[in-house]
């Protein structure tokens, strides 16, 4: 996909101030998103997926803050935007469907109500028009009865029916790009083949673009043009969907993709060892201590990216040039 | 003997019934029957909203059923005292699927996972802190952040938490609902070793809901597939995931993503029509049931 990207991020830093000093959840994070693209973005657990995100959408709040780097919409710095401005951008630009329900919908409204309020916002509809836009909203992600379901309060709805709420809110307003951190995790799988077959469409009709973030390698294999994989707070992987489940070059993405259910009853193939807590980082590649391929090189200093193949990149000195003296990899080399 | 036994549950919400509005009831759970042996992990699958949740919430009693039965040991759990039932919690506990909204915000993790402890008065203040520690190193979070608040960890941080604290009390039964939905596929594979291990080893009892039906085959020895508020088909895991009967089951089973970006597979789509409600379950093969 050529042409401008809708979104670059370059060397994102967020860091959260504790007790114990400033720990760094997102460290130098860099990618863009084309128009119409689908950038997937997995990792393990407390890796900083949903605070990539929040940042994105300037909604980290104390004692979180971002130390560093730009985030450009449409070439427009969104870092220097006052905040009024950023909450026009918000809804109407990029939306972002929430991790957990539960915090993104007020409890004290129908859903109804809470739809037809961000429509109104945003000049989309008003009054009875609103509703009967929210009717079709929450039929679109396939909530059942929408009519009925309209006047629900949220907890009264199970679930899943709230994360197709959340996704309502999100399409509300016909965003350029959708910030979407686990959309159908709470979702049966025939379901969520409805939601992500309306989100294709979606991107097939108004070139929506979108940030999956998801830790299902199915739905990121089914719908993501590219995908980036995250450790630590950094990306250590990025690539075109195919490359990345084909021919994936950092020893943690392939971990990762080794995780998956297998033999039914057999124990699950974990990654020994568990992610490092930000803040405890060991000194050279963050994956380092868990890592098979590891070599001294390693426990120096933080790999860089290097190019592994067309548009893609990986932070492991398995594939640095071997040159200038530094100790290469053992002979097992890349695969 | 089964450990669980649920009879002809049903559960009815009223909803609505304001200044303009009719009130009307959904049924949540219609006429659910199971049994789970002490040692096995029971799957239950369906679409969103079908009434898992609701099911296993009627069994600890967080919500009151409309009807029906619920033996836990043998003992009729709905004729408990509340008294009686706080008791019967120590045995029978729950993974709440909204890990945000279970877990109290003005509370550390400490408290959190140490609260059970102390409403059942478990051991000295020492040996609780060590097993609270130890519970959070079990789940793979680190001790080191036993002072944070909920809000100071991640999705799948959060999730683990609720797991940590449902496990404190050596429960002999625990409703897992979506107990690692939110968690990435290395993370899962730990905390689903975990619970196999366990159960192993303390004769645990799983009622395990959740949608990746891949993990499910994996776990479960038997599974039930739910649909609009009713059991649809009910049997060993491999008999229903080899040959499943019911139309939804089907539809269901070719949902299910392939982790493979070239992979495209012709997915069934349920014709709602296709569901009769008079069907009743019927035994297809040894212990294999469904609504025919
Ligand atoms: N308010 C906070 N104070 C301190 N640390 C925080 C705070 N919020 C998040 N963190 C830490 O930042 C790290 C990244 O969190 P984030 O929520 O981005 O993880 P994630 O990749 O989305 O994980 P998951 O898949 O479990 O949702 C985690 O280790 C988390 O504990
Ligand atoms: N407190 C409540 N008041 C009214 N209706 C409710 C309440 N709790 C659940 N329901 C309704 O009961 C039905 C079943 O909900 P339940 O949460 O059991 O579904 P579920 O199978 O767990 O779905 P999911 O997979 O989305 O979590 C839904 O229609 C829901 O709206
Ligand atoms: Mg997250
Ligand atoms: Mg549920």
């Amino acid at each position: 996909m050529a042409g401008a990207p809708l979104l670059s991020v370059e060397r994102l830093t967020t860091v959260f101030d504790t007790a114990s000093g400033p720990v760094t959840a997102v460290d130098e994070v860099s990618f863009e998103i084309r128009p119409g693209e689908t950038l997937g973005l997995v990792g393990e657990s407390g890796c900083g997926k949903s605070v990539t995100a929040l940042s994105i959408m300037r909604l980290v709040v104390a004692p979180g803050r971002i130390t560093g780097g730009r985030l450009l919409y449409r070439g427009r710095d969104l870092g220097a935007l006052p905040e009024a401005d950023m909450r026009r951008v918000r809804g109407a630009e990029i939306a972002m469907i929430f991790q957990e329900p539960m915090t993104a919908l007020n409890p004290v409204f129908t859903i109804g109500d809470q739809l037809a309020e961000t429509l109104a916002v945003h000049g989309r509809a008003s009054g009875r028009g609103a509703r009967a836009a929210a009717i079709d909203l929450l039929d679109a992600v396939r909530i059942p009865d929408p009519r009925l379901r309209v006047d629900d309060y949220p907890h009264q709805l199970s679930g899943g029916m709230r994360q197709r709420v959340l996704i309502a809110l999100a399409l509300a307003c016909r965003p350029a790009l959708i910030v979407a951190d686990e959309p159908t995790t709470a979702l049966d799988v025939t379901i969520q083949a409805g939601i992500l077959a309306l989100l294709r469409e979606m991107k097939a009709a108004f070139g929506l673009s979108l940030l999956l973030i998801t830790h299902d390698l199915g739905v990121a294999a089914g719908i993501c043009d590219r995908v980036a994989v995250m450790y630590a707070g950094r990306i250590v992987e990025e690539g075109p969907v195919r490359a990345i489940f084909r021919r994936p070059q950092h020893p943690y993405t392939r971990a990762l993709l080794a995780s998956m259910p297998g033999v039914p009853g057999q124990r699950l193939t974990a990654i020994d060892g568990s992610v490092p807590a930000p803040g405890a980082l060991p000194a050279g590649c963050a994956f380092g201590p868990r890592c098979r391929d590891r070599f001294d090189r390693c426990a120096t200093t933080p790999p860089p990216d290097y190019a592994v193949g067309p548009e893609q990149r990986a932070k492991c000195y398995l594939h640095a040039p071997a040159a200038t003296g530094v100790p290469g990899p053992p002979t097992h080399g890349p695969r | 003997m089964a450990l669980v036994e649920v009879s002809h549950l049903v559960k009815r919400f009223r909803r609505g019934g304001g200044l303009l509005r009719r009130p009307s009831t959904i049924t949540a759970v219609d006429d659910v029957s199971f049994a789970i042996d002490e040692g096995e992990t029971f799957g239950l699958v369906g679409e969103s909203g079908c009434g898992k949740t609701t099911t296993g919430r009627c069994i600890l009693r967080l919500v009151e059923p409309t009807s029906g039965a619920v033996r836990f040991r043998g003992e009729d759990v709905l004729a408990y005292s509340p008294k009686r039932m706080r008791a019967a919690r120590r045995q029978m506990q729950i993974v709440f699927q909204d890990p945000y909204g279970s877990l109290n915000p003005r509370m550390t993790a400490r408290q959190i996972v140490e609260e059970p402890l102390i409403i059942h008065r478990m051991g000295a203040r020492a040996a609780r802190r060590e097993r609270v520690a130890g519970l959070f190193g079990l789940v793979g979070l680190d001790p080191a952040h036993l002072e944070r608040h909920p809000h100071q960890f991640s999705g799948g941080q959060r999730q683990r938490i609720g797991l940590a604290r449902a496990l404190a009390l050596n429960p002999s039964f625990l409703v897992l609902d979506e107990p690692v939905s939110a968690l990435d596929v290395s993370v899962q594979a730990q905390v689903v070793n975990l619970l196999m291990d366990l159960q192993r080893q303390l004769t645990l009892t799983y009622l395990f809901i959740a949608h990746d039906l891949r993990l499910v085959e994996h776990v479960c020895s038997r599974v039930a597939v739910m649909y609009l508020g009713r059991i649809v088909e009910v049997g060993p895991t491999g008999a229903i995931f080899a040959a499943p009967r019911h139309p939804y089951t089907r539809a269901l089973l070719s949902a299910v993503p392939i982790p493979d970006p070239d992979a495209r597979r012709a997915r069934i789509v349920l014709d709602p029509a296709a569901v009769s409600r008079e069907a009743s379950l019927k035994e297809i093969a040894a212990g294999h049931w469904a609504e025919v």
